[in-house]
Order: C-alpha cells, then sequence, then structure tokens
C-alpha cells in the first residue's frame, strides 16, 4: 500500500489543502501518484495539467483507469528525465515516509519544480507520543501498520521537517496541519496529524 | 475475432514518396474487425511490423490455424474491444502480402518490379494509409497503435495527420534506430544482397528466391527479438541428440529452431521486402528535420499517447521508450508510459501478458469513453 492508498483511508484530507495552494492552470508533477485520484482533483479543481509518478504497475494501471497521466518510474532513482523548473509545482502527498532518499527528492522536487507541496503523517501528535511513553510503537489512522509490515521507512515530525527544511536552503512558504481534517490553529506537532507545506528553494 | 476475409482497393492517385520516386497506382490490401459507427468516430489503425501484415486478427475460414498476428489483443471482449472498435489492419506499400510490392507487376513494363521499386519510409507508409482511412470514411482515427516499426508508425501519425489521430498507443518503440540496430539490418540484408540467386533483386526473373539470405536475415533478426533470458529460459544448452556429434550440423535445439524459423520464412516473405522494411526502419528519425530535437518533431503533434515498453526488451529498450515520453513530457502532451517487467525480450509485444494487456484494455476504455 503507498501513502495515497493510505491517505484514501483517511479521507484524504490533504486533497484540498494541497488543491488550494495550486494555482489554476499550472503545471503539477505527483510523486508517488498512487491510483492517480489527485491529479484528477487537481484537473477538475484547478485545471491543472498533472503528471504521476509511480513504480507500482497496479497504481499505473489504476491510474489509466482514472484518465491521470503516469510515468511508471522510480522515485528512488530521481527525476533524471526531467529538466530543470519543468513544472510549476512538483507533489509529494504521503509518501515522503516511505521512500529511502528523503533528502535526494526533496532536493529534486525543487530541482524540478519551482515551487513543492509535501504532506505527511505527523509522528509528534499526542496520541503518538502517548503509545510510545507506555512502550509500543504507535498505530494511528494515518499510520496503520504495525512495526512489522510498515513500508514507511522513515518517521518524523512537523519539528523535524521544519529543522530539516532551514538545514537544507529550503524556504518554507506556507504550512497547514490537519486533525481528522480540519485545520489544526495551535501547537501544529501536537495536535495535527496530518501536515501539508508548500515551499521552495531559498534564493 | 471468428473467419475474416482480407479486401483490396486501388489507387489512381499518384503515390509520392519521400525519396522522390513516384508510384502512380498502387493496391492495398486491408482487413476490418467491428463495425464503423453512425459518427465515424470508432475506427482503430493496427500498424504491422517487419514480417506481418494485414491480418491482424481472426482467421480466414480456408486457413482455420491461421490467426492474426494481435489476436490476443484485438477482438470481441478482448483489450481492444471489436463489439466497440472498428478496426483496419493493412499490408503496406512495398509489402509482399498483396499489397503493392517489389513482386507486384509494374504496369509500365509488364515485369515485376523488382530492385526498381522505390525505397519507401514509414513517412510514405502512413501517407499510403492516409489515403486508405479517406476511402474508408474515416476522417480521424479513435486510436493508431503498434509495436515496434508498427509503434514508429504510430508516431508517424501524430506529426504527420496530427488532426487525424487521437491516440497513439506507442508499443516497444524507440524514436530512431541506434548505429546497433542498423548494423544488425545492415548484416541481415547483406546476407540477402549477397546470395547467388539475389540478382540484383531481379531474381523473379530467373525463377529464384535468395532463399539462403532470408534464412540468415530472419535468424539474425530473431535473436534480437528474444532477450538472453528467455532464450535460455526456452532453449537451454539442449541437445538434439543424446550427445554432441562434432560437427558442424544441428547439435543445439537452438540452432534447430533458429533453422526452422529461417525456413519458414523463407518460405513465405519476399526478400525485396525485407530489404525495404529493414531500410524503413533504418531510416525513420522524426527528429532529424528539428535539428535532432525530438521535442521539436513531436510539437505538431496533439494526440493522447500510451507508451509501453519491456525491461528484456534490448532491441527498444526502455530508455528509448522514455526519449519518446520526455519530448512528449516537453510538449505537455498527454501521455502515460509503462515499463512492463516481462522477460520475454522485444517480442513480448505481441505476447499475452496480463499487465500489458490489462493496461491496453483501461486506456482503451478511456479512448472509447471519450469517443
Amino acid at each position: 500500500m503507498t501513502g495515497q492508498e493510505e491517505g484514501a483511508l483517511s479521507g484524504r484530507s490533504d486533497f484540498q489543502a494541497i488543491a488550494a495552494w495550486v494555482r489554476p492552470d499550472s503545471t503539477v508533477l505527483d510523486l508517488g501518484c498512487g491510483d492517480g485520484l489527485l491529479l484528477k482533483y487537481l484537473k477538475q479543481t484547478r485545471n491543472a495539467r498533472g503528471y504521476g509518478i509511480d513504480i507500482a504497475d497496479a497504481n499505473v494501471l489504476a491510474c489509466v483507469k482514472n484518465g491521470a497521466n503516469v510515468i511508471q518510474s522510480d522515485l528512488e532513482r530521481g527525476l533524471a528525465g526531467f529538466d530543470a523548473g519543468s513544472f510549476d509545482c512538483v507533489i509529494l502527498s504521503q509518501t515522503l515516509q516511505a521512500v529511502r532518499h528523503t533528502e535526494q527528492i526533496l532536493l529534486e522536487m525543487l530541482r524540478v519544480g519551482r515551487e513543492a507541496i509535501v504532506s505527511f503523517p505527523n509522528f509528534g501528535r499526542w496520541d503518538l507520543r502517548l503509545q510510545i511513553a507506555l512502550g509500543r510503537m504507535p498505530v494511528s489512522a494515518e499510520l496503520p501498520y504495525e512495526w512489522y509490515n510498515t513500508p514507511n521507512v522513515h518517521l518524523f515530525t512537523i519539528a523535524d521537517f521544519e529543522s530539516f527544511c532551514s538545514g537544507h536552503g529550503i524556504r518554507i512558504l506556507e504550512r497547514v496541519a490537519l486533525n481528522r481534517g480540519r485545520p489544526v490553529r495551535t501547537l501544529a506537532n501536537f495536535f495535527g496529524s496530518l501536515a501539508v507545506y508548500r515551499f521552495e528553494k531559498r534564493r | 475475432m471468428g473467419a475474416v476475409r482480407p479486401q483490396t482497393l486501388s489507387f489512381t492517385e499518384p503515390l509520392r514518396f519521400r525519396s522522390g520516386a513516384v508510384l502512380n497506382s498502387y493496391d492495398l490490401v486491408y482487413e476490418t474487425y467491428g463495425t464503423l459507427n453512425a459518427a465515424r468516430s470508432n475506427a482503430v489503425l493496427a500498424c504491422h511490423a517487419l514480417n506481418a501484415a494485414h491480418h491482424v486478427a481472426g482467421y480466414y475460414a480456408d486457413d482455420p490455424e491461421n490467426l492474426g498476428w494481435w489476436d490476443n489483443m484485438i477482438g470481441p471482449g478482448k483489450p481492444v474491444d471489436t463489439d466497440k472498435f472498428f478496426v483496419v489492419g493493412v499490408n503496406n506499400v512495398g509489402g509482399c502480402f498483396g499489397s503493392t510490392g517489389p513482386k507486384s507487376v509494374d504496369p509500365r513494363s509488364g515485369k515485376r518490379y523488382g530492385s526498381s521499386f522505390p525505397v519507401v519510409t514509414v513517412e510514405d507508409w502512413v501517407n499510403a494509409q492516409a489515403r486508405l482511412a479517406d476511402r474508408l470514411g474515416i476522417a480521424s482515427f479513435a486510436a493508431v497503435m503498434g509495436g515496434s516499426l508498427g509503434a514508429m508508425q504510430a508516431l508517424q501519425w501524430t506529426i504527420s495527420y496530427p488532426d487525424r489521430i487521437r491516440n497513439a498507443i506507442v508499443v516497444a518503440a524507440a524514436p530512431k534506430l541506434s548505429a546497433q540496430n542498423i548494423a544488425f539490418n545492415e548484416v541481415a540484408r547483406q546476407a540477402i544482397t549477397t546470395d547467388p540467386d539475389f540478382h540484383g533483386g531481379d531474381y523473379y526473373e530467373h525463377g529464384v528466391v535468395p532463399r539462403r539470405g532470408l534464412r540468415l536475415a530472419r535468424m539474425i533478426g530473431h535473436i534480437t527479438y528474444l532477450s538472453d533470458d528467455a532464450m535460455m529460459e526456452k532453449f537451454g544448452r539442449a541437445l538434439r541428440g543424446d550427445s554432441i556429434q562434432f560437427h558442424f550440423d544441428v547439435d543445439f535445439e537452438i540452432e534447430s529452431y533458429l533453422r526452422h524459423q529461417g525456413d519458414k520464412f523463407s518460405e513465405y516473405f519476399d526478400a525485396n521486402t525485407y530489404l525495404l522494411i529493414t531500410r524503413a526502419l533504418d531510416y525513420f528519425d522524426p527528429a532529424a528535420a528539428h535539428d535532432n530535437d525530438l521535442s521539436s518533431a513531436l510539437a505538431a503533434a496533439r494526440a493522447r499517447f500510451l507508451v509501453v515498453s519491456f525491461t528484456s526488451d534490448w532491441r527498444f529498450a526502455p530508455s528509448r521508450a522514455r526519449e519518446i515520453v520526455k519530448a512528449l513530457l516537453d510538449n505537455r502532451r498527454d501521455v502515460s508510459y509503462a515499463e512492463i517487467d516481462a522477460p520475454h525480450g522485444h517480442d513480448a509485444f505481441l505476447l499475452d501478458d496480463a499487465r500489458y494487456h490489462a493496461l491496453v484494455r483501461a486506456y482503451f476504455d478511456g479512448v472509447f469513453e471519450r469517443l
């Protein structure tokens, strides 16, 4: 199961937040696009011209069924086939926690895209902290896996991500933390279950 | 598909080739499957590759063993469903299965064209196909599809007739041949042209066929269609007999297989057509007229694309298909690209692979919805 199928289980609460930041008629590249429903949504709501990238045969087929453009390719090998600055926006929706070359992929996003959007499950939410404090690896709606079957190889928090950005020349343009699909106003890293960021390369 | 029958149309409007040569009149043999709808919007053209022709699906009533070359793909309920689409298969100009080609009689001389038949290109084929479409009342194809050289024709359609093709299905393709690809073709052509029975291409006059050359051409071609793994899997080092015989006749199964393929081929295929088709492959290079910039060559294209490659295809490897995808992305065309992890090599495009067929089926469901 990929990040986006996981998103379906949690109501794909990041779709609206992402769409709000995608400018009308822009070009988008959706990394780890899963079944292509985000691309379809962005086409319907923002008239975005989009392409997805996914490695799994089942997801490529699902994208074609959903009428979304998809390029079968391994994200972990970077975006070598894509020119610098060739997309208005590169999106990574609920996939960052499942990739191995996190640093390389985030930098590739900002090479190919003029700006980038990522969403990820926040490992810093209070109930997950509590589960850890009680001695068990956490399981939640956004992180529904057990320790032995999770595809998520990098678990991180809102604070971790922001620290990464400041250390890698990334300027955060906007942030939304969601809890059960609703924006969290205060203590995002404590109450947010899902975080969505829009960011660019610091100039 | 059931029993089908080929038809022939004669064309009297001269066909000017890319080389400048002109064919004053010519015949095209074709087959159709399914029914053209009232809006004439559901036509699909299936383009053949090197050794196939217009017999794409179904069988002949008097030859039930002779299944079309893409029968697993095209037919009622198949990925390209002939209950929904009207599919056309045509033997290209220069072919040897009924369309005008080197073995046809030149009405000017009363002799077979032989060596005087013009060198034909993918562009020329596509122009002839467009004339056939005119005669069949097809203003625009819902899709043009093909594998290998057939895929090159689909690609050329999007450039030559951007308003007459709504979808291009480009399978196991390259945007142009590599030096290695041309080298293999050259070996095949040398095998034919150095056969003592070739007579400069006019062997018909001598009542002979350069069979040995054709056999060799087919053998070398066949090696490039299969992957090393597939060949090893199928034949390994298996022997025909119980032990090696210390001779140069057949010892290994693979030798026997290649000879059989070569023999079979040399009985039904015309040597001049083989030369022409390999040359058409060599010359295909739509980027050449655009400073070798494929993106610029495809700027005219308006179709949606499905591009498919196979991981074990070393003739037209996935990296070659990605060149096409990159050029389409540069032009912001609608394109989906799948890399099928299949072990069979280049020939995989003809085989019944569940993932490949599911993808084509899903894509054609979309084509049908958009009719």
